[in-house]
């Protein structure tokens, strides 16, 4: 099945957000339950272990498995340097939803930094996503 | 250690992105979601080699990550995966053939410049 041009279009935008979701909650239930781990320094496998175990840095885990099939997904018509930019709005959440935890105030260099990633964003989402031949894979998926 | 670290991090991130990109072109677009379907999918992207290679660089990534922020601060950290961004451009460019036109290049560019202003 070959999928004409609108559909494609739908599906890059779907999964391009479904990348974005399940990196920003899964970092961000990984940093949550990493604080309330007290050992969070050390780099023992044991620590890991133990972590784990962690309600929120399970979810979190689980989470950013499920963002790296979706990426790899994703990466399966669509250009890496498309998907890159695209899904880098994920920094600027990750950045609110650290400032709206911890309550701090968004610095002017922190404003133009978001308004940068925005933009950079809008410019290669413009492009098509994928500008590589697509005929010839080895296997029929 | 740290700017050791910050190689380490931003050298298996390229490497492992590219190797995916590289990989899933080959197994070609993925167009069927029934749960049936993406179990046997899954099946055989575990037996794609550069595959299984590229989800090594990205768990080395992805520690090394987590070690740089317990020797550094998040500030530091984060513009090291901005660099990775227009590194990995130019490598889709170079290695992958994607055409790379003036507004990915803004585009990249305007990411990267993004990152590191978040991170003051």
């Amino acid at each position: 099945m070959r999928l004409d041009a609108g559909t494609r279009d739908v599906k890059t935008r779907v999964f391009t957000l479904i990348v974005i979701i399940t990196n920003v909650l899964g970092d961000s239930a990984l940093k949550w339950g990493m604080q309330h781990e007290a050992q969070g320094l050390s780099l023992s496998p044991l620590m890991y272990l133990r972590a784990i175990f962690n309600p929120a840095v399970f979810l979190g885990v689980s989470l950013l498995v499920l963002w790296m099939l979706t990426r790899m997904t994703l990466l399966s018509w669509a250009d890496l340097s498309y998907v890159l930019p695209v899904t880098s709005i994920g920094y600027v959440l990750i950045t609110l939803i650290g400032r709206f935890f911890f309550n701090e105030a968004v610095t002017p260099a922190r404003w133009i930094g978001t308004l940068c990633i925005i933009g950079g964003m809008v410019l290669v989402g413009l492009t098509s996503p994928r500008t590589t031949p697509g005929a010839h894979p080895e296997t029929s998926v | 250690m740290q700017w050791l670290l910050v190689a380490v991090i931003v050298g298996s991130t390229v490497l492992g992105d590219i190797l995916q990109t590289i990989e899933m072109k080959r197994v070609g677009e993925v167009d069927d979601f029934r749960p049936g379907h993406l179990r046997s999918l899954l099946g055989k992207l575990a037996s794609r080699k550069y595959l299984i290679v590229a989800v090594f660089f990205m768990a080395v990534s992805f520690f090394a990550f987590m070690k740089l922020l317990s020797v550094a601060d998040l500030s530091f950290a984060v513009p090291a995966s901005a660099a990775s961004v227009v590194l990995e451009t130019i490598l889709a460019k170079l290695l992958l053939k994607e055409q790379v036109d003036v507004k990915r290049w803004a585009g990249a560019g305007l990411v990267a410049c993004g990152v590191a202003l978040l991170a003051l």
